[in-house]
């Protein structure tokens, strides 16, 4: 059983977000890189698991970045991949992302791709579902729960007010959120075992880019709030009703 | 032409769909093309009404198979029909089921996508669409720089528009090709509002001190028909349920109207909420910097203020 993890990375989830050069680029000064919170505690953590169930299973990492991605690839290897791999070309273009997954899947012929339902910093939620298109693969999108049973994967995706548990045969591409598993810290033999694992750079196949980004814009600051007094809750009624036209 | 995926849901088109015809009318206006429908599977709603929205013309492929989602075979079918109906752009909600197609179809049609966009795109010199990035910290303005365009909409961010009009129905005879998944069970929470749709929403923290404390949050939400919703350390401590999460990494939420009780609010947690129209801060530490993000605020005791909130509200409503 062979497991493609994609992994991605983001600004810590405490960074405050600025942008340089006009707008027009994301300010990565002191910005602390951190592995996508779901790519590394759901899809990651999870392909872990099922291997700790199964040695057979196998895990390789991929990642779309420059050598600045390295440390991230290293410390998701140090929670538990086998190998990585790393395409070495930075986008902001989903679709030049999922091309460059697409041409390694394909080379591996993997029997289960994982992401993460998003990254937190584009939002973009493209990459699982764009890789089922390109690799015409059945696609399972915000699982939060998933067991292998020999040829098929027994999924529960997220519907509205609800879930439902669906199967899939393999080899399929599932995106993974809260509930897929419980985060892990590396450890110390973790840390060590992931310098001398594999960790292969390629170069980058040639695609044409759909998108671009113009600009970047912070949201408007509030205009600062109003206070009521706790024991008048009916002023903060009447404000809602008739000022914020809220209900 | 721009056609507007129509997303359904045991058989009833989803509410985030007329959103996504509303929106989609109005940059067929914008455009000066005509805003059609494409519909999978078989619905009881009114069809013909869909003109009300904007809709000129509605494509169904009424095959019943379709009633259950499964992403390949829903990419495949509109991948299809947008070829067959020759269209320019494609709308889709930002829901769960169009996080899981558009991107596919995208590839599909070789066109470029942008998800999550919350407002009309700028068509005045290329396709410009502003979309929240940054979970929330920010926003950015992609140009789509292929000849056909995919548009996923944030729910809430259009509304849906009322009009006159009326629909031409028109049947689609496209291959359907075999499941890739088998759907065994459904669970679905019954009464609840889910989180995504909802447009008022009350939500708890740490504050409150433990899930037995959770009846106030739910009586203010049933007065007011809200959806519930928690802080992140509250799902981690399952004091409640994962899908309550708003966040950073849980739901991005974008109501009317947002009451935070017993929240700080951690940039984390601002992220998730800062698209809501009206944020209310109910806490007792006057430093909880959730109050900076505020509209309005109430310093003091959750569990003495909501009850009489509660009961302020439904006073309102008799």
């Amino acid at each position: 059983m062979k497991l493609l993890v994609c992994i991605s990375k983001t600004p810590d989830t405490t960074s405050k977000i600025a942008f340089t050069e006009g707008n027009t680029k994301f300010d990565e000064n002191g910005v602390q890189w951190i592995i996508n919170p779901y790519d590394e505690w759901y899809a990651l953590v999870r392909a872990i698991e099922m291997k700790e169930q199964d040695p057979a299973v196998t895990i390789h990492l991929v990642t779309v970045g420059e050598a600045d991605a390295e440390p991230i690839i290293r410390k998701a290897l140090a929670l538990g991949g086998d190998e990585a791999i790393r395409i070495n070309i930075q986008s902001n273009d989903s679709f030049v992302v999922a091309s460059q997954i697409a041409a390694i899947a394909k080379e591996g012929a993997y029997d289960l791709i994982l992401t993460g339902k998003e990254t937190i910093d584009y939002n973009s939620a493209c990459i699982g579902s764009m890789l089922s298109g390109l690799l015409d693969m059945p696609f399972v999108s915000l699982a939060n729960h998933m067991v292998l049973n020999g040829n098929t994967a027994t999924v529960k995706r997220e519907i509205e007010g609800g879930e439902e548990t669906c199967e899939v045969v393999l080899p399929a591409i599932v995106s993974c959120q809260k509930g897929m598993a419980e985060q892990r810290i590396p450890n110390m033999r973790g840390i060590m075992a992931a310098r001398t694992k594999p960790l292969k750079v390629v170069e980058p196949i040639a695609v044409q880019a759909t998108t671009s980004i113009k600009t970047y814009d912070l949201p408007p600051a509030k205009s600062g709030v109003k206070l009521v007094a706790a024991d008048n809750v009916e002023e903060l009624v009447r404000l809602l009703k008739e000022e914020a036209k809220a209900f | 032409m721009v056609l507007i995926y129509i997303d359904q849901a045991d058989q009833q088109i989803k509410k985030s769909s007329l959103e996504a015809i509303s929106y989609g009318a109005a940059l067929a206006k914008q455009l000066g093309v005509t805003a059609e429908g494409i519909l999978l599977g078989t619905v009881t709603d009114d069809l013909a009404s869909l003109g009300k929205y904007g809709l000129q013309k509605l494509h169904q492929v009424a095959d019943a198979s379709l009633n259950h989602f499964d992403a390949k075979v829903f990419t495949q079918v509109l991948t299809e029909a947008a070829k067959a109906a020759n269209a320019s752009v494609l709308v889709f909600a930002h829901n769960l089921n169009g996080k899981a197609i558009a991107p596919a179809v995208a590839v599909k049609l070789h066109a470029g996508i942008v998800t999550g966009a919350n407002s009309l795109p700028d068509t005045s010199n290329g396709f410009t669409v502003t979309k929240t990035v940054f979970s929330g910290k920010a926003f950015a303005q992609i140009n789509i720089d292929t000849p056909i365009k995919v548009i996923s909409i944030n729910q809430n961010c259009f509304g849906v528009h009322l009009q006159e009009g009326a629909c031409a129905l028109e049947a689609l005879s496209i291959a359907i090709p075999a499941a890739s998944t088998k759907v065994t069970t459904t669970h679905k929470v019954e009464g609840e509002i889910p989180l995504t749709e909802a447009n008022l929403v009350v939500s708890g923290g740490r504050g409150l001190k433990g899930p037995e404390n959770w009846g106030i949050i739910e009586d203010l939400a049933k007065v007011l028909g809200a959806a519930t919703a928690c802080s992140r350390p509250v799902s981690d401590s399952d004091w409640r349920p994962h899908h309550e999460h708003v966040g950073q990494t849980g739901v991005q939420v974008a109501p009317n109207l947002y009451i935070a009780v017993g929240i700080s609010g951690a940039i984390q947690h601002l992220a998730g909420v800062n698209r809501s129209k009206t944020i209310v801060v109910i806490n007792k530490d006057p430093e909880a910097p959730f109050f900076k993000a505020a509209d309005y605020g109430i310093v003091g005791d959750a569990f003495e203020v909501l009850p009489a909130l509660t009961a302020a509200i439904q006073k309102s409503k008799a």
